[in-house]
C-alpha cells in the first residue's frame, strides 16, 4: 500500500524541463508524450465528430438541405480517416506511452527520442490531410477505403492523402517498435511475460500487427500514387492491372487494422473490470491466448469485406468460416469478463459503467459482424447502413467507450485529482442512451435497403434517420461535456485530491506510485512483489 | 534491445516489399487456379490438338463485349453464341469501328466465366494478344481462334468469353 518502497516519490517535483518548447516540443518523457498523444487524439475526436455532425444534419431529412453530394462524400471520407488514424489509434498510443513503462516497472520507453518523433509527425500529417478541404476539388471523397478507379478520378488531394498516410504509417511503426522494445527488454526483474497486466499484453500483440500491416497499406497507397501520376497500371484494367487487387491488398491491411483498434480496448477493459469487481481477472492465460488467436485470424479473413466482388464459391466459404472462427476467441474474452464480475463485490464508478456498457454493446456489434460474415446474407447487407451500424457499434461503443473508460480510470493517476463522479455518471448515461438512439436505428435502415455514403434517400427511410440524427447531436454534445469534465479534473475544479491507490480494489504497479505520477518513475528499478499484481498466473 | 529494434524494423521493411510482391503473387495465383476468370495467354495450337473428342458433347460459348468510356469505338461480336465440341478448333470474329476522326490505339482485356471453365478455354489466336490501332473511321473484323479443352468439367454447359476494349495512352 505504501509507496515508500518505490523510491520514486523523491523525484516528485524536479527534473521537469522548464519552458513550453523544452517541456513539450523536445520532450522525451513517456508521460509527457502520452499526454500529447491523448490531447491530440481528443482534438481529432472533436474535429472528426464535427464532420459527423454535418453528415447527420444533412441526413436529418430526405432531400439536399445543407451540403452538396460532392462535399458530403468528402465528409464521410475524412470523418473515417480522422477518427481511425487521428482519434482512436493515437489515443491508444497515448495510453501505451503513459501506462506501459509504469505497468512493467520501467523508467521510460526504450527509445525516448524516437518516441518524440513518432508523436510530432502526427500534427503535420493531419494538417496536410485537412488542408485538402481548402483545395480545388476538395478533400478525398472516394471513401476511407480509397478504392480505385474512383479514387484515381479525384484531384490532387490523392497525393496529400497518400503522403499523410505515409507519415502516419511511419509514426505508427516507430511507436510499435518502441512498444515491443520496451516490453521485451525493460521489464522489471520478476515481471515475467505471464505476470504482465493484460493491457501490456494486448499492446504487445497490437504492436506486431501494426508492424505487419502498416507497411502493406503504405505500399498500396504508393501504388495508387504511381498509377495516378507516373503511368503505372497496378490497378488500371486498361494497362493490364486489376482494381479488385487493390481491395485485396487494402483489406489485408484493413482487417488487422480493425483489431489494432480493438485489442488495446480489450486490454483496458481487462484492467477496469477486476478493479471494480474486486476479483482477479478470470482466465488470465486464456485471455492472452485469445488475443493472440484473434491477431492470427485477422490475417486470413480479409476477403469477407468483398464477398460481392465476384469470388468463386470456395473463396466465399473459406472466408466465411474463417471469420466465424474469430467469434471463438472473442467469446472466450466476453465469457472471462462476465465471469470476473460473477459473484464479485461490484461497484459502479464511471470507468466500470463504461466497461460494462462496452461488454454489452461491443457484443451487439460482434453479433451484427457475424451476420455480415454469412456470405449469402452479405449480398443483401453489403454497402448498406447495416454495415455502418455494425462498425460504429464496435468502434464507438467498443473502442471509444474503452478509451473514455480508461481516461476516467487513470486520470486521477495522471492529474492527481479525482474527476467529479456525479458529472462522470451524467456523462455516461447521456452517452450510452444517445449512442443507441444514434446507431441502433441504422440496423433497421440497412435491412430496409438504405445504402451507405449517400447524402439523400427515399422518404421511407425518413423516420429512423431523424431519430439517428437526434441521437447523433445528443451524443456529440455529451462529448463536449466530457471535454469539460476532463478540463475541470486537470484544473482541480470541483474535485478532490486522488489517493495513490485511487480505487479500493486496484492492483498493478501504477497504483503504488504517488498521484499525480511523478515526472520520473522507477529510475532505480521497480521492486515487483507478486501481491502487487492483478494477474499472477498460478504456476 | 538493439537486436529487437533491428529485427522489428527489418520486418516492417519486408512487409512494405510484401505489398508489392502481392501483385505477381495474386496474378500467378489467379492464373494457376483460374480464379477471377484469368485464362493463360496465347496457347500453341500444337499443344492442344490431338485430343480424344467426344462428338456428342456440346458446350455453348457466348461472346460478350464492352468498350471503356474513354475509347470512342464501336465493338461487338459478329455472332453472339456458338455451339462447340470440346477438342475442336473454332473461329469467330469481332467487329470494331473507330467512331472518331483520329487514329487511336486500343487494347482488349478478357475473362472467362464461370471461373472454373477459364483454365480450359484456350485461345490460339486473338486480337487481344496485341494492341490494335484503328485509323480514323476505320472498321475491321478481329479474329479469335479457340479450342475448349476436353478436360472441361462435365457440368459446364455454357461459358462466356468477355472482352473490354480500353484506350492505350500514347
Amino acid at each position: 500500500m505504501s509507496h515508500a518502497e518505490t523510491h520514486s516519490h523523491d523525484h516528485d517535483h524536479d527534473h521537469k524541463p522548464k519552458g513550453f518548447v523544452k517541456r513539450w516540443l523536445m520532450t522525451t518523457n513517456h508521460k509527457d508524450i502520452g499526454t500529447l498523444y491523448l490531447i491530440f487524439s481528443l482534438i481529432m475526436f472533436i474535429f472528426g465528430g464535427a464532420l459527423a455532425m454535418i453528415i447527420r444534419l444533412e441526413l436529418f431529412q430526405p432531400g439536399l438541405q445543407f451540403v452538396q453530394p460532392d462535399f458530403f462524400n468528402q465528409l464521410t471520407t475524412m470523418h473515417a480517416l480522422i477518427m481511425v488514424f487521428g482519434a482512436v489509434m493515437p489515443a491508444f498510443v497515448g495510453f501505451a506511452n503513459w501506462m506501459i513503462p509504469i505497468m512493467i516497472g520501467a523508467p521510460d520507453m526504450a527509445l525516448p527520442r524516437m518516441n518524440n518523433w513518432s508523436f510530432w509527425i502526427l500534427p503535420f500529417a493531419f494538417t496536410m490531410l485537412a488542408s485538402t478541404f481548402f483545395m480545388d476539388g476538395g478533400a478525398p471523397a472516394a471513401g476511407w477505403t480509397l478504392y480505385p478507379p474512383l479514387v484515381l478520378q479525384g484531384g490532387h488531394n490523392l497525393a496529400f492523402a497518400v503522403f499523410a498516410i505515409h507519415m502516419l504509417g511511419i509514426s505508427s511503426i516507430m511507436g510499435a517498435i518502441n512498444v515491443i522494445a520496451t516490453i521485451m527488454n525493460m521489464r522489471a526483474p520478476n515481471m515475467g511475460y505471464l505476470k504482465m497486466p493484460l493491457f501490456v499484453w494486448t499492446w504487445l500483440i497490437t504492436a506486431f500487427l501494426l508492424i505487419a500491416v502498416m507497411p502493406v497499406f503504405a505500399g498500396a497507397v504508393t501504388m495508387l500514387l504511381t498509377d495516378h501520376y507516373f503511368g503505372t497500371s497496378f490497378f488500371n484494367a486498361a494497362g493490364g492491372g486489376d482494381p479488385v487487387l487493390f481491395q485485396h491488398i487494402f483489406w489485408f491491411f484493413g482487417h488487422p487494422e480493425v483489431y489494432i483498434m480493438i485489442l488495446p480496448s480489450f486490454g483496458i477493459i481487462s484492467e477496469i473490470i477486476p478493479t471494480f469487481a474486486r476479483k482477479p481477472l478470470f482466465g488470465y492465460v486464456s485471455m492472452v491466448y485469445a488475443t493472440a488467436g484473434i491477431a492470427f485470424l485477422s490475417f486470413i479473413v480479409w476477403a469477407h469485406h468483398m464477398f460481392s466482388v465476384g469470388m468463386p464459391l470456395g473463396g466465399e466459404l473459406f472466408f466465411m468460416y474463417a471469420t466465424f472462427l474469430i467469434s471463438i476467441p472473442t467469446g472466450v474474452k466476453v465469457f472471462n469478463w462476465v465471469s470476473t464480475m460473477w459473484k464479485g463485490s461490484m461497484t459502479f464508478e464511471t470507468p466500470m459503467l463504461f466497461a460494462v456498457a462496452f461488454i454489452i454493446l461491443f457484443t451487439i456489434g460482434g453479433f451484427s459482424g457475424l451476420m455480415l460474415a454469412i456470405a449469402p446474407a452479405d449480398f443483401q447487407y453489403h454497402d448498406t447502413y447495416f454495415v455502418v451500424a455494425h462498425f460504429h457499434y464496435v468502434l464507438v461503443t467498443g473502442a471509444v467507450f474503452a478509451i473514455i473508460g480508461g481516461v476516467y480510470y487513470w486520470i486521477p493517476k495522471w492529474t492527481g485529482n479525482m474527476y467529479s463522479e456525479r458529472l462522470g455518471k451524467i456523462h455516461f448515461w447521456w452517452s450510452v442512451i444517445s449512442v443507441n438512439v444514434l446507431f441502433f436505428p441504422q440496423h433497421f435502415l440497412g435491412l430496409a435497403g438504405m445504402p451507405r455514403r449517400i447524402p439523400d434517400y427515399s422518404v421511407q427511410f425518413a423516420n429512423w434517420n431523424m431519430w439517428s440524427s437526434i441521437g447523433g447531436f445528443a451524443f456529440g454534445l455529451a462529448q463536449i461535456f466530457f471535454c469539460i469534465i476532463v478540463w475541470r479534473t486537470i484544473k482541480g475544479k470541483g474535485t478532490s485530491k486522488a489517493t495513490d491507490r485511487v480505487w479500493e480494489g486496484a492492483k498493478g504497479l501504477e497504483w503504488f506510485i504517488p498521484s499525480p505520477a511523478p515526472h520520473h518513475t522507477f529510475q532505480d528499478g521497480a521492486p515487483v512483489n507478486d501481491e502487487h499484481l492483478a494477474h499472477v498466473s498460478s504456476h | 534491445m538493439k537486436k529487437t529494434v533491428l529485427k522489428t524494423a527489418l520486418f516492417a521493411v519486408l512487409m512494405f516489399g510484401f505489398a508489392f510482391a502481392l501483385i505477381p503473387l495474386y496474378n500467378t495465383f489467379c492464373e494457376i487456379t483460374g480464379l477471377n476468370g484469368k485464362t493463360s495467354g496465347q496457347v500453341e495450337a500444337s499443344l492442344v490438338k490431338n485430343q480424344v473428342i467426344d462428338e456428342n458433347r456440346k458446350v455453348i460459348v457466348q461472346f460478350d463485349s464492352s468498350v471503356n468510356s474513354e475509347l470512342n469505338w464501336e465493338f461487338r461480336p459478329t455472332e453472339f453464341e456458338m455451339e462447340v465440341i470440346p477438342g475442336k478448333f473454332y473461329h469467330t470474329e469481332f467487329y470494331a469501328k473507330n467512331l472518331s476522326s483520329k487514329d487511336i490505339t486500343g487494347q482488349a482485356t478478357y475473362s472467362v466465366t464461370p471461373a472454373k471453365a477459364s483454365l480450359y478455354f484456350n485461345k490460339t489466336e486473338c486480337f487481344c494478344f496485341t494492341k490494335q490501332t484503328l485509323k480514323a473511321h476505320e472498321e475491321v473484323k478481329m479474329p479469335v481462334t479457340f479450342i475448349v479443352d476436353t478436360k472441361l468439367a462435365n457440368d459446364v454447359k455454357i461459358m462466356t468469353l468477355s472482352y473490354t476494349f480500353f484506350k492505350l495512352e500514347s
